[in-house]
């Protein structure tokens, strides 16, 4: 047998205080489509990075048709022939699909863009692809993402490509678009052209599939799987089970008991999600488990306010809030720790005192004026409770690791009191060590009495920590019970057969 | 792996990413050197002006001795410095809060103008002048709620709604003089507000006054907290429940205030109200507000450095009449101090948590 296209072995790509990729081997063979299975967090990310030569692996070697290879540069890997599509469709809105597709390396003549022949050649491109209808002249914001993703895929090929790596590019396709994405691989795999493709969806993997690598925390755990005959349950296996453990809180055994505190009654919003109904006891934590996109973090937004729903309502203590309304739910009594700490909780360059008080400062004035000493004070004494480190609160929040900076917005909430706390991806970017601390500590927030409603991509997090789970896909609830009566498989299973496209 | 939340643009980078560039940040919070640090201080950041002032200074009695050197021409430096002063620090509010306002100049002709109007026209010589001040500050008042409601609820980017105002309020302007220079025949308003108060003249006690009104408000106060807040992260604000919108329009307003009272301040100097007042002003408030080192994209600023920006460029424009060189060769000496100003502020990381 000839050598494999791609040969990557022992890659291994560290970040300060995280192995991200700890030993992977990848080997995709021309013509094939090669799927990457793997929970969040298990480094298909980081993989791809490496591959597109935006990330340099630390340890490893590349091996691409039979040599050894550098990725130093995006540049160097287009050069190579391995064109990757991201989620995030890196598009220039404001340009044409034929400007789009040769940007970078257009058609020039002398300096002066050859605009006929470039526009020839995306048509021919478009067409090859079995989209002649896509003009090329035509603005690429006015596509549909479907319509973007075959404008990167032309692009792509515009380039002489011998690999694609596609990260997830049904995410944002209904079903008859994903049937022509598909008809394209196809096409693609025809010409000799290889697939390297991401998804979490199990029937698609099947259905355009030929080999499958499972990845977790960071290493290689299976190669090589037929996608079509390899059992579910068989995937999922590998897929779970943590080689790290984390330490999760004891659950209060005496379940149900407080009062209900937020009701959530037959809401919708959009698209993004629809007839979600659930309520929340004081004392109690409920954790949304769903695929990126199945609505989760909609759903904290509309309870917050920060999104309009557009059915349904929202109630804290048997108050209705009003619709679309972040100030109502604050003032009742509703607190969230969003998804993007930084660029949605923290002012980064101020203190944390003055990050603490953000929610509550108005607790601290008289006639308008700030006593500093009462706020510092009071800020001191969440953040020494909460033991970040180090604990002065004159530090800017910038220079606080992202376990602490949590604690920052956690403890914002606990000063302001609140009864309902929403929780969006609490450990995203919080190293290992510190995510048992803020376990504990949401947990030692619902004993208190507090309403916990927790967002997580993260299976075991959301099972391990939750007393109640509601699993989602494509905006509906498909379960809701008690975490003790449904693991990590069964989560895996409703949220990955049976999805819509 | 992250969901797109409407807030959020799509440039999210995975989850070990944010590690990674959080274990960078920790530990440059930790290795900053002495200098740095010392740079990134509240006094560290105003001792580069004063020391920018000093050399001004020194330039001004090497040229022009004791012409600069004089009490009288101290005095004339605070005074002329005191109109675009009062305007600036308006203007500082409006910058950390994540905003830029051009019609300021505009809105100093136009509330000059509709004061002198009042007493020219309508009521002639029993116009109390107390009334004068009134209606300059209503009017920029007003002219800032305009601004502000437009930037705010009719999202319009503020270099654009305050763009149309400048254009507008400037029109408006000529079109209630009928392009004519008003003289303002009110002797109460040019003997109180041109004369001197404890031997100092009063348009310099104002512009004391509302530098020392900007600095409590900013530094003492939830209005200034919530300002450096959503000039900073206005996500971050919204979600933590401050009502960013209501917020940015009193930031407008208060600009507007500022220019209301600069507008009659400078109709009691030059005696005048007029369509051309105030031209340029919105150049030399941003120029003097950015020296001074506020941020321009918002969150970072001080009222301390405003003042000094405000005395660098008015001492400045003192040397060089004093040194007969023409207003063209001012224009590209403050040019000049603009960029170097703000590549050295870039070059010390302003990291330092506290805005005094």
């Amino acid at each position: 047998m000839s050598d494999p296209l791609l040969q990557m072995t022992g890659i291994v790509k560290v970040f300060p205080g995280v192995r991200a990729l700890d030993g992977v081997d990848l080997e995709v063979r021309a013509g094939e489509v090669h799927c990457l299975l793997g929970q969040n967090g298990a480094g298909k990310s980081t993989l791809i990075k490496v591959l597109a030569g935006a990330h340099q692996p630390d340890e490893g070697e590349i091996r691409w048709q039979g040599e050894q290879i550098r990725l130093g540069t995006p540049m160097a890997a287009m050069k190579n022939g391995i064109a990757t599509i991201y989620q995030e469709l890196d598009l220039v809105d404001g340009l044409s699909v034929a400007e789009n597709i040769y940007l970078g390396h257009e058609l020039t003549a002398a300096g002066f863009s050859r605009r006929g022949d470039t526009q020839k050649e995306a048509a021919a491109l478009l067409a090859r692809l079995g989209h002649p209808e896509i003009s090329p002249r035509r603005e690429v914001g006015m596509l549909s993402a479907a319509g973007k993703q075959i404008v990167s895929m032309a692009r792509a090929l515009s380039h002489d490509v011998k690999l694609i790596v596609m990260d997830e590019p049904s995410a944002v396709l209904d079903q008859e678009e994903v049937a022509r994405l598909f008809k394209v691989i196809r096409d693609l795999q025809a010409e000799g052209v290889a697939v390297v493709y991401i998804s979490h969806r199990l029937e698609e993997i099947r259905e355009i599939g030929d080999r499958v690598t499972v990845l977790k925390d960071g290493r290689t755990v299976a190669t090589g799987l037929a996608a079509r005959d390899t059992p579910t349950r068989e995937l999922t296996r590998r897929m779970t089970g943590r080689d790290i453990e984390y330490v999760f809180p004891p659950r209060r055994t005496h379940e149900g008991n407080g009062a209900v505190v937020l009701a959530v009654r037959d809401l919708s919003s959009g698209r993004a999600f629809s007839g979600v109904d659930f309520e929340v006891r004081a004392g109690e934590i409920v954790g949304l488990a769903g695929l990126v996109g199945s609505g989760r973090s909609e759903i904290l937004e509309t309870v917050y306010g920060a999104r309009k729903a557009s059915s349904g309502s929202v109630s804290v203590d048997g108050k209705t809030l009003r619709n679309g309304h972040v100030r109502a739910a604050v003032r009742a009594g509703v607190g969230l720790c969003p998804e993007e700490r930084k660029s949605q909780g923290l002012l980064l360059d101020e203190a944390i005192y003055r990050n603490v008080s953000l929610a509550t400062m108005g607790r601290f004035a008289r006639g308008g004026f700030i006593n500093r000493g009462d706020e510092k004070r009071a800020a001191t004494e969440h953040v020494k409770s909460l033991d970040v480190r180090p604990p002065d609160v004159d530090r800017a929040v910038r220079t606080l690791s992202g376990g602490n900076q949590q604690k920052i917005v956690l403890a914002r909430w606990l000063l302001r009191e609140c009864r309902v706390l929403l929780l969006d991806e609490p450990t995203r970017g919080v190293d290992v060590g510190a995510r048992s601390e803020i376990y504990a500590l949401v947990r030692r927030l619902a004993d208190d009495g507090v309403a916990v409603v927790m967002v997580s991509s993260e299976v075991p997090e959301v099972l391990g920590l939750a007393d109640r789970v509601l699993v989602l896909r494509d905006g509906v609830v498909v379960h809701t019970g008690p975490a003790d009566d449904i693991d990590e498989h069964r989560v895996l299973d409703l949220v990955m057969e049976g999805s819509a496209a | 792996m992250s969901d797109q939340t409407p807030s959020a643009p799509p440039t999210t980078p995975p989850a070990d990413e944010h590690r990674r560039i959080e274990a960078a940040a920790a530990a440059g919070g930790e290795t900053q050197s002495g200098f740095v640090r010392f740079m990134s201080s509240p006094f560290g950041r105003n001792l580069g002006l004063v020391i920018a002032l000093l050399v001004l200074c020194a330039v001004g009695v090497a040229t022009a001795g004791d012409r600069f050197a004089s009490t009288d021409n101290m005095v004339t430096i605070l005074r002329f410095a005191s109109v675009i002063g009062v305007v600036s620090i308006g203007m500082t509010f409006v910058i950390i809060g994540g905003g830029i306002d051009l019609s300021v100049g505009a809105i100093v002709a136009l509330s000059s103008v509709w004061a002198t109007t009042l007493a020219t026209q309508t009521m002639a010589e029993d116009t109390h002048w107390l009334i004068m001040v009134f209606v300059a500050c209503a009017v920029g008042v007003g002219c800032g709620l305009v601004n502000g409601v437009l930037v705010a609820y009719g999202r319009m980017a503020p270099f654009i709604a305050t763009l149309a105002m400048f254009a507008a309020a400037r029109g408006l302007a000529e079109i209630i003089s009928e392009k004519r220079t008003q003289i303002v025949d009110v002797r109460g308003l040019v003997d109180t507000i041109n004369g001197e108060f404890l031997g100092i003249s009063v348009l310099i006690w104002i512009f004391a006054v509302v530098s020392a009104v900007g600095w409590v408000l900013l530094n003492r106060t939830t209005f200034g907290r919530r300002t450096i807040a959503v000039g900073g992260n206005a996500t971050a604000a919204r979600l933590a429940g401050i009502a960013v919108k209501r917020h940015t329009v009193l930031l407008y307003v208060v600009l507007g205030l500022a220019c209301g009272i600069a507008g009659i301040m400078l109709a009691a100097r030059t005696g005048t109200g007029s369509g051309t007042h105030g031209q340029l002003y919105e150049l030399d408030a941003i120029a003097a507000v950015v020296i001074g080192g506020t941020l321009l994209t918002g969150g970072r600023g001080t009222i301390v450095g405003t003042v000094f920006g405000v005395l660098i460029f008015q001492t400045l424009t003192n040397v060089f009449t004093l040194n007969n060189l023409d207003s063209s060769t001012q224009a590209v000496a403050k040019g000049a101090i603009i960029v170097v100003a703000v590549l050295l502020q870039q070059r010390v990381a302003v990291r330092s948590s506290d805005s005094t």
